[in-house]
């Protein structure tokens, strides 16, 4: 167990890359703290399953270094690193049985054959497998599959870290909550470095104490989901976590404060600078339907059961809301606030507002 | 247009795939089919298209005994999870391809395709193949296949689930007013309660070849008509637990409440109680709630939600709550049941009464 | 009631009527043939399972089929494993990839009597390069004509050359579309290069090696063309395999009675072992 270093990573899985354009990764550093649960997030293509691959050695990158703990395993193949990955997809051995397939990575390495039963019906019984221990693999269903996936990890001590590249692909929806969630027991039981790489933002945040959201080969802030959720420090974070996303709005910084739609709207504290591009960033959840305001027309609203989700255009903006009362008519006219302390102003995409909390 | 499933059911081999069904679909708004994988939503879709011949039963399209049509017969427009586009042609020649067979003259064929292709931002990307193009951009173009011809119905089948999450927002919100006011049968399948929920219009809840509910959607998900259904419409699961109505009172394990309504006026006995995540709060409420403790045992903090799994007698129950709540894992916390919000279901799974607050 | 769309049917139609006029009539005639005796002049005798009971006693018919087991068995023994190793050594992306696949897939487009015909010049002791080379160069007495061990060799190292190819063809294809994770799975895991062959590629590869030993063995249990041209069925009888041997009857002694009763019971085993093999083949899957 260990810490993970990434120094100057950069990838181009071309031989020979002429531009920022051909690196897969351009720039990583990276520090993280043994015992972690960490989630690398972003949209296809931005780099994570890279980078993902560079830590556990399938991968070596065309520049820089990682290091565990002290060492520097850049060139180790996966094998050496002692790390455990899971796949998008079920990766077991069909020939064999469950018992077996857990019971593989600790014969391997030799390890006695009392040590191998009691280490295999722990982890089983961790993964709720204990029934299926003498089943052949290849008959249970695709999350059990994906259970042994995972269990194949955990059997061993000597793990440094467990990744999991998008696990959760091919399970259904109601076992996605399950499965979910047992993960984030496994963790908290076994304190092993974790690092869960998707694009989907309620699996990483849920999972995740630290996330590391990323867009086009870079690291676009690395924060728990509070922080990540209060604070984005770029437009892409704050639309990219929350469902819906936080509102981008363009602005006009006057003196004294900013205008959306040629009224004032107060900011959560002093705007540090401006740029070409001005924007305000206010989260649904920040959003009122009050008696005075930035009038609106509702476009959209819909029930979902725990809240109400409400789209409605000031002007050509179209502007979303999460309420808690029941759904406004469609049509009708209504007037938007936004919490002033929630509510930061971007400039060319940065964020441009000093926060009141230190 | 109206499209109507009477009493059809499909036999494979030894296996029923759909149990005896009726519906009964208009056009105009989403017709949501909401179920888990392999419940036979794409089975019903296959049928009330024409790829699968019923077993029993006939298919009525705009009053039109459909049963033994074919598919290319009865103008309809299939969108597939699997973005299913000619790989050989350009996005142009795939939206273009059912105008082509239909026989549309050229000239007319242009415009349409620009037509479509602008309202799915596919314009500059109309002379590149599939295999270049990303998977929402491969989806677009599957979806701009299946609007450019004026079909009498839509099938969407769980069209998104293969897209990035941000992605399937995005598409999501684009797809009510795509697919509006066209006239047509909309007819969208999905596994996500959320998703149906988003969409509106009505829902049908299947599960293992059964329609077990049909109706507006937030209707159904207020009033589950059975336990089967309740399951179904939830996203986090239902908490469920057995009770005992003993006079005006409902007993869990220790803790009981006061019911009223039509809970008061049940026969004693038992039921099951099913109560949703986001109506067992951390926070007492302004209603009348019930207070649990329980030991908390796992924490799931997104940001925007803290939801705490915790112990209630041998089960496990779900809180959601709005925000960020500090618990910790392995302690006791109490938690607020709000009565209003319960169903109770009759030992063969029907709904027996709903909650109501003190009243 | 119609359950499903029957016109297809009728496309079939028309390649039926073919096969049963070319197939099962000629059959019918066969089975006729070999429950009747014949002197040449037209005039058939009723004469039951008399053939087949002379058939199967007979001492010459049992060696024929000795010999074909015998050949078979062997062929397998060596194409199957020896193909699968190839694929494995095979690359799996890159330029190399067509070259391998078109060196592999040139034996099989060779015309069959062709092969026969160009390992009977390759091993002729006095012209041929590899006959010439073991009895001159090598001091090994080799002569195809004379030798039953001599021949018997050559008529097994043929048909590894020719068919071979079709199981590295078929294992290869298997081998292909194994995911790049499970491999990475396995690094991870720590296993053997031998650990994943057996738990990774032989299992995913089942399938198709099924194809591969079922097509083998009926091809080589009914070959003919290639050791005909090679060796004529001799030196005397000792690679006469059970076709040849067919022939030899039916042609040669023109015994309609014997040969038409001989072809079926061929018929009838091929049929037998080639159930045999499937179904313990597929056993595991259901």
């Amino acid at each position: 167990m260990a810490r993970i270093r990434l120094e100057k990573l950069r990838h181009s899985y071309l031989p020979a890359p002429s531009g920022p354009e051909d690196y897969a990764l351009t720039e990583v550093d990276l520090e993280w703290m043994d015992g972690g649960a960490y989630a690398l997030l972003g949209p296809s293509g931005c780099g994570k399953s890279t980078l993902l691959n560079i830590i556990s050695g399938l991968l070596t990158p065309s520049e820089g270094r990682v290091l565990f703990g002290e060492t520097d395993v850049t060139t180790l193949p996966p094998d050496q690193r002692n790390i455990a990955q899971v796949f998008q997809f079920p990766v077991i051995y069909d020939t064999m049985t469950v018992y077996d397939n857990l019971a593989f990575p600790l014969r391997n390495r030799r390890v006695d054959p009392a040590r191998v039963d009691a280490r295999v019906r722990e982890i089983a019984a961790m993964l709720e497998l204990e029934d299926w221990l003498a089943t052949r693999a290849a008959n249970l269903t695709p999350d059990n599959k994906q259970k042994i996936s995972m269990g194949r990890g955990l059997v061993r001590d000597d793990v440094n870290v467990i990744m999991f590249d998008e696990p959760l692909t091919v399970i259904d929806p109601e076992l996605k909550w399950k499965l979910r969630s047992k993960l984030k027991e496994l963790h908290q039981a076994i304190g092993v470095t974790m690092i869960y790489v998707t694009h989907d933002q309620t699996e990483a945040l849920t999972f995740a104490d630290q996330v590391v959201v990323m867009q086009d080969g870079v690291i676009v802030q690395i924060g728990s989901p509070v922080d990540l959720f209060d604070r984005p420090k770029h437009t892409f974070v704050g639309h990219f976590i929350g469902s819906p996303g936080m509102n981008i709005l363009p602005c006009e910084v006057v003196d004294g404060g900013v205008l959306f739609h040629g009224q004032h709207v107060r900011l959560e504290g002093p705007i540090t600078r401006t740029g070409k591009r001005t924007e305000i960033g206010v989260r649904p959840e920040y959003v009122r339907l009050t008696e005075t305001g930035i009038p609106a027309i509702v476009r959209k609203a819909a029930d979902i059961g725990r809240h109400t989700v409400v789209e409605a255009m000031v002007g050509a903006t179209p502007v979303s809301a999460i309420l808690d009362d029941r759904a406004p008519e469609l049509g009708v006219e209504v007037h938007l606030s936004f919490e002033p302390s929630q509510t930061r102003m971007y400039a060319d995409g940065w964020i441009a507002t000093a926060g009141e909390r230190p | 247009m109206a499209l109507e499933l009477r009493s059809v059911t499909k036999r494979v081999g030894s296996e029923m795939h759909i149990h005896r069904t009726s519906l009964s679909i208009d056009a105009g708004g989403f017709n949501i089919l909401l179920g888990a994988t392999n419940a036979g939503k794409s089975t019903l879709i296959k049928l009330m298209a024409g790829l699968e011949r019923p077993t029993t039963g006939e298919v009525w399209v705009g009053g039109q005994n459909v049963t033994g049509m074919s598919p290319q017969k009865r103008n309809i427009s299939l969108v597939h999870q699997f973005f299913v586009n000619y790989p050989h042609m350009t996005v142009f020649e795939n939206i273009a391809s059912p105008l082509r067979v239909a026989g549309i003259p050229k000239s007319e064929i242009a415009g349409r395709v620009e037509e479509a292709a602008n309202i799915l931002q596919l314009g500059p990307m109309l002379k590149r193949r599939p295999q270049e193009l990303s998977g929402g951009q491969q989806q677009r173009t599957a979806l701009a296949r299946a609007i450019v011809k004026e079909s009498k119905a839509i099938f969407l089948d769980e069209p998104l689930a293969n897209l990035d999450y941000k992605l399937r927002e995005e598409l999501r919100d684009q797809l009510p007013d795509l697919l509006a006011g066209r006239g047509t049968v909309v007819v969208y399948a999905t596994s996500e309660p959320t998703e149906a929920l988003l969409l509106g219009g009505r829902t049908a809840l299947v599960h293992e070849g059964r329609v077990t509910q049909y109706g507006i959607t937030t209707e159904i998900y207020r009033s589950p008509a059975n336990l089967v259904s309740a399951r179904v419409f939830s996203d986090p699961p239902i908490n469920l637990a057995p009770v005992e109505k003993r006079g005006d009172e409902m007993f869990l394990g220790d803790l009981s409440w006061t019911v009223f309504g039509e809970a008061a006026r049940l026969k004693d006995g038992s039921y099951t109680v099913g109560i949703r995540p986001h109506h067992v709060t951390p926070i007492e409420p302004k209603d009348v709630s019930a207070a649990v403790r329980g030991r908390v045992q796992i924490t799931e903090l997104s940001g925007s939600e803290s939801i705490a799994h915790f112990a209630l007698g041998d089960r496990t129950w779900v809180s959601l709550a709005a925000g960020i709540h500090p618990y910790r894992v392995g302690e006791e916390h109490e938690f607020h049941i709000i009565p209003g919000q319960c169903f109770y279901f009759a030992p063969d799974g029907t709904l027996a009464a709903k909650g109501t607050a003190h009243g | 009631m119609k359950t499903e769309n029957q016109r297809g049917w009728l496309f079939v139609l028309p390649v039926l009527l073919l096969v049963a006029f070319n197939a099962l009539v000629p059959l019918m005639t066969v089975v006729n043939y070999s429950v009747q005796e014949t002197f040449g002049n037209n005039q058939f005798f009723w004469h039951g399972v008399g053939w087949f009971e002379d058939i199967l006693r007979s001492d010459r018919f049992q060696a024929a089929l000795g010999r074909q087991l015998f050949f078979t068995a062997t062929i397998l023994a060596i194409e199957i494993p020896l193909g699968v190793a190839i694929a494995l050594a095979m690359p799996r992306k890159g330029i190399w990839v067509s070259v391998c696949l078109v060196l592999m897939a040139l034996p099989l487009l060779i015309p069959w009597n062709v092969v026969g015909a160009m390992w009977n010049i390759f091993t002729l002791p006095d012209i041929g390069l590899l006959g010439y080379a073991l009895n001159n160069t090598l001091g090994i007495e080799y002569n195809m004509t004379q030798s039953p061990v001599a021949a018997w060799i050559t008529v097994i190292v043929m048909d590894v050359w020719h068919w071979t190819s079709l199981v590295v063809l078929l294992a290869y294809v298997g081998l292909i579309s194994i995911p790049e994770a499970y491999y990475q799975a396995a690094k991870i895991d720590g296993a053997t290069n031998w650990a994943v062959f057996r738990y990774i590629q032989l299992p995913k590869m089942k399938r198709v090696l099924t194809i591969a030993v079922l097509l083998r063995f009926m091809d080589s249990f009914n070959i003919y063309t290639e050791p005909f041209v090679l060796t004529g069925g001799g030196p005397g009888n000792s690679t006469s395999l059970l076709s040849i041997d067919l022939v030899k009857v039916a042609l040669g002694q023109f015994d309609l009675g014997p040969a038409a009763a001989m072809s079926l019971v061929y018929f009838a085993i091929t049929l037998a072992v080639s159930w045999l093999f499937y179904t313990l083949m597929t056993r595991d899957e259901q």
